[in-house]
């Protein structure tokens, strides 16, 4: 069995990654608060099944899928598939179009394992009454992580300032906070921070060195860093912009409506 | 028995699908645009089955016990009135989970090799260490900071937007003034902040405490703390790397 040895490892090397943190809280639980905790029982299991479930989902990962992962960012991102044999040296940003579809569908899949978007995603359902879809706050992360990535890609391969983009973005985030619906607003900016987590970082990470090391012209070490930023700002974007288009396309529902109808479902329909 | 099975079953199914993305994305690419067999399928199958049961215990953890941690805490901390313990609260679990964090770790020790080889501090084992050390501090402290600011923002009700739009406008300017090598990684930082674990426990502090307190909505009030420890890093990291540079 020579699985048994990185998954011991790695269950105990996230125990002691969550241990300080519960130490932590039940000592203030104790010194501070000193109220007796409930249910001491369930919560204990709680945390041995968040340990547990957390080490195990990390052995699976760097068994089947970071390898592979990492491996295909290579690959793609390697002159001699990019240049299938014919072609000179001709690098030029519309020769890596697999990577662009690779970085797309790969931010898109990862965002949608993140077990911390998850959290927030059950979070926002139970806070928001429902009226927030798990799936559906997740898919509209998933979808500006997706694009960022890509852009970030494309960025690294075309040589532009990272700044300029970062800028861009926020400028964009300003102007839709301007108009998105105030529910969403908390949530939208929270989604960014969440995105980026166990599965989305060592991909894109990889993906980023991997193409900075085989771009011509680009340093790993100064341009392989920031689609991790990208992965992070693009979600803020895109859950505004769902939670923009759900608010018009209700507002031209509500048109057809009668009167009544309109101002009782107006309060309580679905953000997202 | 069969209810029992069948909440499994459920949750199990729910993870399964959270992954069919993933497993079908890596498929596609390596089939169709590399055209490469996979070797070693049988481990390939085994990963995948252990990344399910860990999601599946994960999912159930946090319903079982970070979820109720974080907000039986907000609630109790809330209702004992003390904004001193409430913020000296915030700031010790986020400095807390930040300076452990294996993520960051990682950026810190790329970021060190970045500032050696652009000449910021001195080639040597011993200098990179210091620099990571340090780096990792920074980032604590920020990330400390960051949720002092936003439990602070939800007991005071301040607006969020302001406050994250006037974060951005930080980082800008920290930008301009930052040495250039270290503008990717502290861009990075934001990201790798905020891990698995912590992010539950932070999303039920801060609508645990927006809901125990009169006037606050846990939707608009409640979220916004990841933001926040997502947004000082960038700010933080920027301000070391100029600190550790031009002095």
């Amino acid at each position: 069995m020579d699985m048994m040895g990185p998954m011991v490892k790695t269950i105990l090397s996230t125990a002691l990654d969550v241990l300080p943190i519960l130490l932590f809280i039940f000592l203030f639980q104790l010194f501070v608060i000193r109220q007796p905790i409930h249910d001491l029982r369930r919560l204990f299991a709680g945390i041995v099944f968040t340990i547990l479930g957390l080490g195990l989902f990390l052995v699976g990962l760097e068994q089947a899928l970071f390898p592979l992962g990492r491996l295909m960012a290579q690959q793609l991102t390697h002159p001699e598939f990019l240049m299938s044999g014919a072609e000179a040296l001709d690098f030029h940003w519309t020769n890596y179009k697999w990577v662009y579809v690779f970085a797309f569908c790969i931010g898109f899949a990862t965002t949608i394992a993140e077990p911390a978007l998850l959290a927030v995603a059950m979070k926002a359902n139970e806070t928001s009454g429902g009226a927030i879809h798990v799936w559906g706050l997740r898919v509209a992360v998933a979808i500006g992580a997706a694009v960022g990535v890509s852009l970030g890609c494309f960025r690294i391969i075309a040589g532009l300032p990272l700044q300029a983009f970062i800028l861009v973005g926020y400028i964009v985030v300003v102007v839709q906070t301007i108009w998105a619906p105030r529910l969403i607003i908390p949530l939208a900016y929270d989604s960014g921070g969440v995105t980026t987590s166990t599965v989305t970082v060592p991909l894109v990470a990889a993906l980023g060195l991997g193409l900075a090391e085989t771009v011509p012209g680009r340093s790993p070490l100064l341009d392989g860093f920031g689609l991790v930023a990208f992965t992070c700002l693009f979600p803020i974007i895109s859950v505004l912009a769902y939670a923009q288009l759900s608010a018009l396309r209700e507002r031209f529902a509500g048109r057809h409506k009668t009167e009544a109808e309109n101002g009782a479902e107006s309060n309580s329909k679905e953000v997202i | 028995m069969t209810k029992i099975l069948r909440t499994v079953w459920r949750h199990v199914a729910r993870s399964a699908r959270d992954l069919t993305p993933i497993v079908l994305v890596i498929a596609f690419f390596q089939y169709f645009i590399l055209q490469q067999p996979l070797d070693n399928a049988l481990g390939l199958v085994s990963g995948a089955i252990l990344v399910l049961i860990g999601l599946t215990l994960f999912v159930y953890g946090l319903e079982l016990a970070l979820f109720p941690i974080g907000e039986s805490l907000a609630h109790a901390l809330a209702r004992k009135g003390s904004v001193f313990w409430l913020l000296t609260f915030s700031f010790l679990l986020g400095f807390g989970t930040t300076v452990a964090e294996p993520a960051l770790t990682a950026v810190a020790n790329e970021a060190a090799k970045v500032a050696a080889a652009a000449g910021a501090i001195a080639d040597t084992d011993q200098a990179r260490s210091r620099y990571v050390l340090g780096l990792r501090i920074t980032v604590a402290l920020s990330v400390g900071t960051a949720l002092l600011i936003g439990v602070l923002r939800i007991l005071l009700g301040w607006s969020l937007p302001l406050l994250i739009i006037s974060g951005y406008v930080m980082v800008i300017a920290m930008t301009a003034v930052a040495p250039p090598e270290i503008v990717g990684i502290a861009y990075d930082s934001g990201g790798v902040t905020t891990s698995t674990v912590t992010v539950p426990l932070v999303a039920a502090l801060g609508v645990g405490m927006a809901s125990s307190l009169r006037d606050r909505n846990p939707m608009t009030d409640g979220f916004g703390l990841i933001a926040f420890a997502s947004l000082t890093p960038m700010v933080f990291v920027m301000a070391y790397g100029s600190i550790v540079k031009w002095i």
